[in-house]
């Protein structure tokens, strides 16, 4: 149940869209929003669609695992699809007491809908096709010149990659706890809200302790090897675009150029 | 004897419908007799773990049925809780579990959810704490001002103070250092001996099984290869070190001096016991 979690899994392989340099993909992944939330018609649409189908082919990712990243967030999907298909003024198709569907709010609840869906399998094609230190890295390097009014980048980028790295870790143990109060007859399933928040407190306390006494180790070992933060820190892999990099982006600029002319011209 | 839990055709698969599908457990049966004193032997990834969380249903078979006094423990879903407390069960590493304040209320968390009065669980904890050989000046301390093995016991009567029919440790000596791992075990043979209960051991070091067990089931590759007394197991060495296994220091003495041609039983694994047929070597030679 909880091995579902998909949240910054990465998928190793050897496609076009796995050895892209981490830092085009995050400026794709942004341009990519941009122009998702530009685009206004059918063609536009159709277009971004387009896009996002040849992205997937081209990473060779399965789209059941792209959909199912979907899940968590049917229920906002859901809700904004509904709230717009009630609330967009304009001409009403079907009254039904103080409810009423326009032909506007048909549209509206279904772009919203492909939007947000859109939206989430576009930058889940991102984490699956990145390693989690290659997304680290290229955030770090795109973020460099904030370094000069005093951001810490290399420590932010540092922590988000810890992070990362422990998820599937912190999984296995919450999994390994719970086992073993069940084993002592402990009952997560049933009683009210206030026995259920109850019941994870014999899961949180060795949680909490074990990922302090995790991140002490850890410390401790980074020291060992001379970690000091980023000053004068050079990397194994230093990144470069390559020629395949520019293509990229310049095909995702044209389109995104493609949909803001499209939306210029009220198509 | 009757068994008080037997395993039949067990088989689970952990991630079905996937690329990553594999079966940890394939097609294992089982008999466990009720009072005996069970080893299960097995190396890394053969399953063992696995196996022991479906005896307490924890973990509910991909196929194949669990019985425990002859009724399947799945029968009714809904009264599994009672399994767990007639089948403790203790993790490997169980000192990573404890959560109360004071090692009195963490020993109690198990009896209290059996919904036993405040005397019987008082009872339960200063028996339990007894047997795991903690003093009783500790149950008011908190669990993590212990040692390491201090902490291990108190985990250990976390489970004993259920009073359970079956108890199941899971590698209970590992990580502890010598002496602790040596009276420790101590503990879980006398509470074997003066309650009568059902133990069942589950490790990987041949030596440590090998001293205290009455029967012994090898598990390897998600399956069972051997079951038998120490005497019959230690008897196919050879069998036991092809499957990846290490075989008693003792055992290996023998297997060495019999491959150099003296003629010595192959399965002795303890001390003692080489000993014996050492001197019983040597007094034959002594005639000649």
């Amino acid at each position: 149940m909880l091995k579902d979690i998909t949240l910054g899994q990465f998928f190793p392989g050897t496609s076009l869209a796995h050895r892209l340099d981490p830092r085009t993909k995050i400026l794709l992944t942004v341009i990519y929003i941009v122009a998702l939330f530009c685009a206004e018609s059918f063609v536009s649409y159709g277009l971004m669609v387009a896009l996002l189908i040849t992205g997937v082919k081209v990473s060779g990712v399965a789209p059941k695992a792209l959909v199912k990243g979907l899940k968590p967030v049917i229920f906002i999907i859901c809700f904004t699809a509904v709230l717009n298909l009630f609330y967009t003024p304009g001409e009403i198709l079907v009254q039904f007491w103080v409810l009423k569907i326009t032909k506007e709010g048909i549209f509206t609840a279904f772009f919203m809908a492909l939007r947000i869906s859109m939206l989430i399998m576009g930058t889940f094609l991102l984490t699956y096709t990145t390693s989690p230190i290659a997304l680290t890295d290229g955030l770090e390097s795109l973020l460099g010149p904030l370094k000069k009014i005093k951001v810490p980048v290399h420590e932010l980028s540092m922590m988000m990659s810890i992070a990362l790295r422990f998820i599937p870790t912190l999984i296995e143990e919450t999994d390994k706890i719970m086992s073993a109060q069940r084993a002592r007859g402990a009952d997560f399933e049933s009683g009210n809200l206030l026995d259920r928040a109850k019941a994870l407190v014999p899961i949180l306390v060795p949680l909490f302790i074990s990922a302090f006494r995790r991140a002490d180790e850890l410390a401790v070992a980074m020291e060992c090897r001379c970690y000091h933060g980023g000053q004068g820190r050079t990397k194994l892999h230093v990144l470069h675009y390559q020629a395949k990099d520019y293509l990229v982006m310049a095909a995702y600029a044209a389109i995104l150029a493609a949909v803001l002319i499209l939306a210029r011209f009220g198509l | 004897m009757k068994p008080i839990i037997r395993v039949e055709n067990l088989t689970h698969t952990y991630g079905q419908d996937t690329p990553f599908c594999r079966s940890a457990v394939d097609g294992v049966s089982l008999d466990i007799m009720e009072g005996e004193f069970l080893g299960i032997i097995g190396h890394t990834g053969s399953g063992k773990s696995t196996l022991i969380q479906h005896l307490n249903g924890l973990l509910r078979p991909t196929s194949g049925t669990i019985y425990l006094d002859g009724r399947d423990i799945w029968a009714d879903p809904k009264k599994i809780r009672d399994v767990r407390f007639q089948v403790g069960l203790v993790f490997q590493y169980p000192e990573y579990q404890l959560f109360e304040e004071t090692v009195y209320k963490d020993i109690s968390f198990g009896p209290k959810n059996m919904g036993l009065s405040e005397q019987e669980i008082d009872r339960r904890v200063r028996d339990a704490a007894a047997f795991v050989g903690l003093d009783e000046g500790l149950l008011d301390k908190s669990p993590f001002e212990l040692s390491g093995g201090q902490k291990r016991r108190v985990a250990i009567a976390g489970v004993i103070a259920m009073e359970p029919r079956v108890l199941i440790l899971d590698e209970p000596s590992a990580g502890l250092d010598p002496a602790g791992r040596r009276s420790l075990l101590e503990n879980i043979r006398s509470y074997h001996r003066q309650k009568g209960t059902t133990v069942v051991m589950v490790s990987h070091s041949m030596d440590e099984v090998a001293e205290n067990v009455d029967r012994i089931i090898v598990l390897a590759d998600a399956g069972v290869v051997m079951s038998g007394t120490p005497h019959e197991v230690f008897s196919r060495a050879e069998e036991l070190v092809a499957v990846g296994l290490n075989v008693p220091q003792v055992t290996r003495v023998a297997m060495e001096l019999r491959r150099r041609g003296v003629e010595i039983d192959p399965a002795v694994y303890t001390v003692a016991e080489l000993r014996k047929a050492l001197s019983a070597l040597k007094g034959g030679k002594a005639s000649c």
